[in-house]
């Protein structure tokens, strides 16, 4: 029942509210908006707890200081961005509850999280379902297609082509896969595969091991009997530590049996001590020595947020792009219009001036276009830059699997 | 020929580890009856003191090694004091406990020194590899093994020759009787806790360099801990070795031959097999209960 008084306050309310700035509150469906009394609510959905949580601290970092610089600066479309943090504390099925959570009931109009592939699989179904937005900012497989979901992190035809050519030419055809146990290894191989068959090189030997597996004296002695001429490493976490500390301690030499990594940044190298890393490859569209203005801005702001010894790395450069291709996209839209699907079609061609050069939202497949590099990391745990893309280079979620192609409308099959 | 004994010597690399592992597990639970479940933990604290004394007061990881034992031991004599002591007999409700304390000394490093992943500089001068009989091995890996035997001698002779082992075996065969000739089994009781600890506090400081340390790292440690004190018999320390020498080699085999995935499942199950058939493991001397 509205009484007199209840509409009074409530009508004075509304005036202040249009005073202060915001004359789209009065359109239509302004009590249903995602975006109220001046406020836009996010999710940030980053394990601080658990196994995952060492590299998921830091992407959480980024994200938060990226929405603090865009409210700080006035806020998007005149409006602040709310993060709504939670904790799935690295275990997928925690990633599904907290993201109906943040979707649900905290009406968020977009989240923003996760780290391992796992963790993204479990969310998806609740994107999907209330056609919300998730956006992911770690490198990954690829052969996913979802209208659901930004990906601003790179896929397997990014870091590879042109770094497997590079290190054919350099270093030899006689190549070693090693990668832990589950499918992002698995389909960055089969990619690596298919590239090494078109230059004409040969697979000595593909291995997997156990995630978490920290005994690699089996592997080196392989190595020593095969001596490959590259080992092509997507080992990840803690066994990335142990793979290089061990190569290290048996004495081996990266400049003739180098590892190239697509998961080794300077978070690894920084656990593993330079000694360790130096002399070996990574390919990457972000370095943390990356020589421009936008990241010169991004680390000194970094550290003096979260101190002086962080570094940055290739996957929280992304983690603190896509919130301002998200205020991009929001200011597009008029506060009434905001909802998950309009800041998807409004991000579609989106183009910003990210630490690692200008990226661009890709408007058939939402993943992102961006600039590969190929660094070698020095004795100093920093990567010395030898190589980068002539031009940006367009995401192809699925160029391992010529037949299938993902659109706007989905996934084809040719 | 030199791959035959580059994969022996891989081989002795990971017994000893699961050896410095599973023998601080091996001695608590073979005298006391304590199942550790924070065990693990134990190997964690030890890493983070290495990498706490490195990073702090610029100490190598050899001078380092007396400290972190006697750090432990303090500790392990303290969980024993507050905690342990007031279970003995309760073997579920100590199981409870040391899974707690377990829980309670990760997040305790979690939040005083960070959870990011922390590294423990090599010995300078055993970051190289040299030959043994034409195999090239790391040094840091035979160190790790000359020491493993080291301290399993140690702890052999603590145990058969010294008083204190006459009366440590006293209690282990029956504390009771034990008791009621004059020896203080709670003193036995939370010194060997506290060697025990002691050592595992060693085995992770002695990974460290090797491996990487983080909070949770202990996790893995205390399943391997426990494969070679099942296989090995919880009461024998020749039985310790023994496994983990069986472990090691067979592991090492089949990784080689297979891979790393195959490796670990098979040699569970060998485990699994061997128990059906002989519970009380490989090695196990007759106690009296």
């Amino acid at each position: 029942m509205t009484t007199r008084r209840k509409f009074l306050t409530g009508t004075a309310a509304l005036g202040a509210a249009s005073l202060g700035g915001f004359p789209h509150i009065w359109s239509k469906n302004s009590m249903l908006a995602r975006a109220a009394d001046g406020q836009i609510k996010v999710g940030v959905l980053f394990s601080l707890t658990g196994t995952t949580a060492i590299i998921e601290e830091s992407l959480h970092k980024a994200t938060l200081l990226a929405i603090e610089e865009i409210n700080a600066a006035g806020g998007a479309n005149g409006m602040e961005i709310v993060p709504v943090v939670e904790d799935p504390a690295s275990d997928p099925a925690t990633f599904a509850e907290k993201a109906r959570k943040l979707v649900l009931s905290d009406r968020c109009v977009s989240v923003f999280g996760a780290y391992t592939s796992a963790s993204r699989k479990a969310v998806l179904p609740v994107f999907e379902k209330r056609d919300n937005l998730f956006w992911y900012p770690t490198l990954y497989e690829g052969r996913e297609c979802s209208k659901n979901v930004i990906y601003t992190g790179a896929v397997p035809n990014q870091q590879q082509d042109d770094f497997i050519p590079w290190l054919v030419e350099n270093f030899g055809k006689r190549w070693y896969l090693i990668g832990s146990n589950y499918i992002y290894p698995k389909e960055e191989n089969n990619y690596c595969k298919k590239l090494l068959a078109e230059l004409g090189a040969e697979v000595v030997d593909e291995e997997y091991v156990p995630l978490g597996h920290s005994e690699f004296s089996s592997v080196i002695n392989k190595l020593k009997a095969e001596k490959p001429d590259v080992i092509f490493s997507t080992v990840v976490g803690d066994s990335v530590v142990a793979l290089h500390r061990q190569y290290h301690a048996a004495g081996l030499d990266p400049e003739t049996m180098p590892m190239a990594s697509l998961t080794t940044s300077e978070n690894e190298v920084a656990a593993m001590g330079a000694d360790a890393a130096a002399g070996h490859f990574t390919s990457a569209p972000y370095f943390m020595v990356w020589d421009s203005p936008e990241n010169q801005k991004f680390v000194e702001a970094y550290r003096s947020r979260w101190g002086g010894d962080k570094v940055t790395h290739f996957v929280s450069e992304p983690s603190y792009f896509q919130i301002q291709l998200f205020k991009q996209a929001v200011e597009k839209l008029a506060p009434s219009d905001i909802d998950p699907v309009n800041i998807r079609e409004a991000l579609k061609g989106e183009q910003y001036q990210a630490p690692q050069g200008l990226v661009k939202v890709e408007p058939e497949n939402l993943h992102t276009w961006l600039r590969p590099k190929i660094g070698r990391c020095k004795s100093d745990g920093q990567f010395e830059i030898l190589k980068q893309s002539a031009d940006w280079l367009g995401p192809d979620p699925y160029k391992a699997y010529p037949g299938q192609l993902c659109t706007a409308e989905g996934l084809k099959e040719a | 020929m030199d791959l035959v004994i580059s994969q022996l010597l891989t081989g002795l690399s990971i017994a000893s580890i699961l050896m410095l592992v599973a023998l601080g597990l091996a001695i608590i639970y073979g005298v006391t009856g304590v199942i550790n479940l924070a065990h693990g933990e134990f190997v964690m604290l030890g890493a983070y003191c290495a990498w706490f004394l490195q990073s702090q007061f610029g100490l190598g990881l050899i001078a380092s090694l007396i400290p972190i034992f006697l750090i432990l031991a303090l500790f392990g004599w303290v969980i024993e004091t507050l905690v342990i002591r007031h279970l003995y007999n309760r073997p579920l409700d100590t199981i409870l406990a040391t899974w707690g304390i377990g829980v309670m000394a990760q997040q305790l490093i979690r939040l005083t020194a960070g959870g990011e992943l922390r590294y423990v500089e090599m010995p300078a001068a055993l970051s190289r590899s040299v030959s043994v009989f034409g195999a090239s091995e790391s040094a840091y890996r035979l160190f790790i093994l000359a020491l493993a035997l080291a301290l399993f001698a140690v702890t052999w002779y603590l145990y058969r020759y010294t008083s204190f082992g006459l009366k440590l075996r006293a209690v282990t065969q029956n504390r009771d009787i034990a008791s009621s000739f004059g020896v203080n089994s709670g003193r036995i009781y939370r010194a060997t806790f506290a060697y025990g600890a002691g050592i595992a506090g060693l085995a992770g400081a002695l990974v460290s360099p090797l491996k990487s340390v983080s909070p949770e790292m202990g996790t893995t440690y205390v399943v391997d801990a426990f494969m070679v004190v099942v296989l090995g018999g919880a009461q024998s320390l020749f039985g310790t070795v023994a496994s983990s020498g069986i472990l090691g080699e067979l592991s090492a085999f089949l990784a080689f031959h297979s891979n790393d995935t195959i490796a670990k499942a098979v040699v569970l199950l060998a485990i699994v097999v061997l128990i059906r058939f002989r519970p009380q493991g490989l090695f196990s001397t007759r106690v009296r209960a």
